[in-house]
């Protein structure tokens, strides 16, 4: 049953082959994608017909690999643009709602707390569509009313940032606040005494005890802002995202350019991944 | 409540809190108090725009709106099991089969196909499945099939590709609470004579409870809010009702329409959740911790 208890060989060989078939599973498409990357074919699709880097490099007129293609390059351009306002907003605010909920007390405490969780079941698609329209309300509501016609509420960018900032803050929140519950306040207490303000203590020391959540949290709110496709995909102008972009490719076909891409961002986002792991095991010991 | 709350400022409180209330009122109440407003505005004859059920009305009359919103519901809720299935073993397999030593690597590997964007992990499968796909070739190759067959744009790949997608949900859930259960209850229990089954079902899935709970409703969440999967894995058959939100909004530019379908998307999705921490006797804030 367990490993202090005797099993049966069946068992054992059976549980093992089934973790295998499972990771195999869990694998196959990505290495798929990684592998077919490299063919050197027109199509992302066997048989293999020798390694290339075409798919990378090449500059036209038969291929254009992703080096050179420039609507991809734009897209990922604006997926990082997009994805660092996300952090530094998301980051800012999360921290703020880590200290509200853990420090402060005040009436409808509960009430707001459960507010604030609520992004996280609320269907990324419903968000996206009550944000766009409430960003059109206003938008018809100052056109009318003032006469003004503000960019920022129309599709676009910002409507973007703000529709993922919206959830992502969410996680950067619980993810300080499991923290800042670590936190030993007797050194709060020990500042204090010794003349700081509270500021001086929520800067010099807090903050500092904070930092590798807070490092944890901007590198999730990126990859999630970075990835994210549900409630982008209602607020999008006309600078698509790379997910949006991606999306629009692989529906109406896809050259091995997208596996190219795929690729680069396997290896970006599990480089990263690991950054952040090795980050964390280090500083929290 | 912290030994300093007592003798504070109320400073700090409102540099907090402001920035707080800004985000869940402009961004989360204020935009979800507008999609129900949407929802009961109809345009009438004379091109006004006036109050009425009519888009509700109109979900009930129609059989293709409510059969896909039944049809997505039904789905997302084997999607649930199956992913609960496949991903139990292997949760009991890390924190207690396995040498202790490979807990982390086991993690790890786990952990790593899910910090992929979606719809990469999406489009391995499609270049997998589909008729010029890997499988196929290699199918056609060992002379299994004498043609290629289509094996994307159905059902049951879009039920694989959900699975797939929310199986990191359910398995670390799984995991943590697998991991504070104390061996030594299986081994009384192993002791006294009990088998596997018996062990199984009144030790582990008690015990394991609030992780199956939490990672239900996870998991149920997310495939019912799901919209690039069943996009780019199910066949013209197989629609999903975010896509006919996706719809309303994009294609037939029926913002109220859509609106009445969002919100009843809201609605289910919030009842099921609601029921779910009913049944299994959580609270919210500690599932999703």
């Amino acid at each position: 049953m367990i490993r202090s208890l005797p099993v049966s060989a069946s068992y054992s060989v059976g549980f093992k082959i089934y973790i295998g078939l499972f990771f195999f599973f869990l694998f196959a498409p990505l290495l798929v994608t990684c592998v077919l990357a490299f063919n050197d074919s027109m199509f992302p699709a066997l048989p293999w017909k020798g390694f290339s880097l075409d798919w990378f490099v090449a500059d036209g007129p038969e291929r254009i690999g992703i080096f050179h293609d420039q609507i991809n390059l734009a897209s990922i351009w604006v997926s990082v643009k997009t994805a660092f306002f996300v952090t530094i907003l998301s980051t800012v605010v999360g921290t703020c709602g880590a200290f509200l909920f853990e420090q402060e007390e005040f009436r409808f405490k509960q009430f707001l707390y459960f507010l604030m969780l609520a992004p996280l079941v609320i269907p990324g698609v419903i968000l996206g569509i009550s944000i766009l329209l409430f960003s059109n309300t206003l938008g018809l509501f100052f056109e009318n009313r003032f006469n003004l016609d503000i960019g920022l509420l129309r599709p676009g960018f910002w409507l973007v940032v703000f529709g993922q900032f919206s959830f992502i803050t969410t996680l950067v929140t619980l993810i300080v606040s499991a923290r800042l519950k670590k936190f030993d306040y007797t050194l709060e207490e020990a500042a204090l005494n010794l003349g700081a303000n509270r500021f001086q203590v929520i800067v010099f020391i807090t903050l500092r005890f904070l930092k590798p959540a807070i490092v944890g949290a901007m590198a999730v709110a990126f990859l999630m802002s970075f990835e994210n496709f549900n409630t982008t995909l209602f607020l999008v102008g006309s600078d698509a995202t790379l997910p949006i972009n991606l999306y629009l490719q692989v529906r109406d076909g896809s050259t091995p350019v997208i596996n190219a891409i795929s690729f680069l961002l396997i290896i970006g986002t599990s480089t990263l991944a690991l950054v952040n792991l090795f980050v964390q095991k280090n500083k929290s010991d | 409540m912290t030994p300093l709350s007592r003798a504070r400022s109320r400073l700090p409180l409102l540099i907090f809190l402001t920035p707080i209330l800004l985000w869940l009122l402009l961004l989360i109440v204020l935009p979800h108090f507008d999609l129900l407003r949407m929802s009961f505005r109809v345009e009438n004859n004379s091109g006004d725009m006036v109050w009425s059920a009519n888009n509700y009305l109109e979900f009930f009359r129609e059989p293709i709106y409510w059969l896909t919103f039944t049809r997505t519901a039904v789905y997302a809720v084997i999607v649930t099991v199956l992913t609960l299935c496949i991903a139990f073993p292997v949760a009991f397999y890390i924190t207690k089969v396995a040498p202790p030593r490979f807990k982390g690597f086991f993690s790890l590997l786990l952990l790593m196909p899910f910090w992929v964007s979606e719809l990469v992990r999406i489009y391995g499968w499609m270049i997998l499945l589909r008729e010029s796909g890997v499988i196929n070739h290699f199918l056609v190759a060992w002379g299994i099939l004498q043609q290629p067959v289509e094996l994307l744009y159905n059902d049951i790949a879009m039920i694989m590709g959900l699975v797939y997608t929310s199986m990191l949900f359910m398995v670390v859930p799984l995991l943590s609470v697998l991991d504070s259960l104390d061996d030594s209850l299986i081994e009384a229990a192993y002791d006294l004579g009990s088998n596997s089954a018996t062990i199984v079902r009144s030790i582990i899935i008690p015990h394991a409870m609030p992780g199956i709970a939490s990672g239900s409703i996870v998991v149920f969440m997310l495939s019912l809010g799901n919209y690039l999967t069943p996009n780019l894995m199910g066949g013209k058959n197989s629609l999903w009702f975010t896509e006919q939100i996706y719809n309303q909004f994009i294609a037939s530019f029926n913002w109220n329409q859509g609106s009445a379908f969002g919100f009843l998307l809201l609605v289910i999705s919030s009842l099921i959740i609601f029921i779910g921490l009913k049944l299994t006797n959580q609270q919210l804030s500690r599932v999703i911790r």
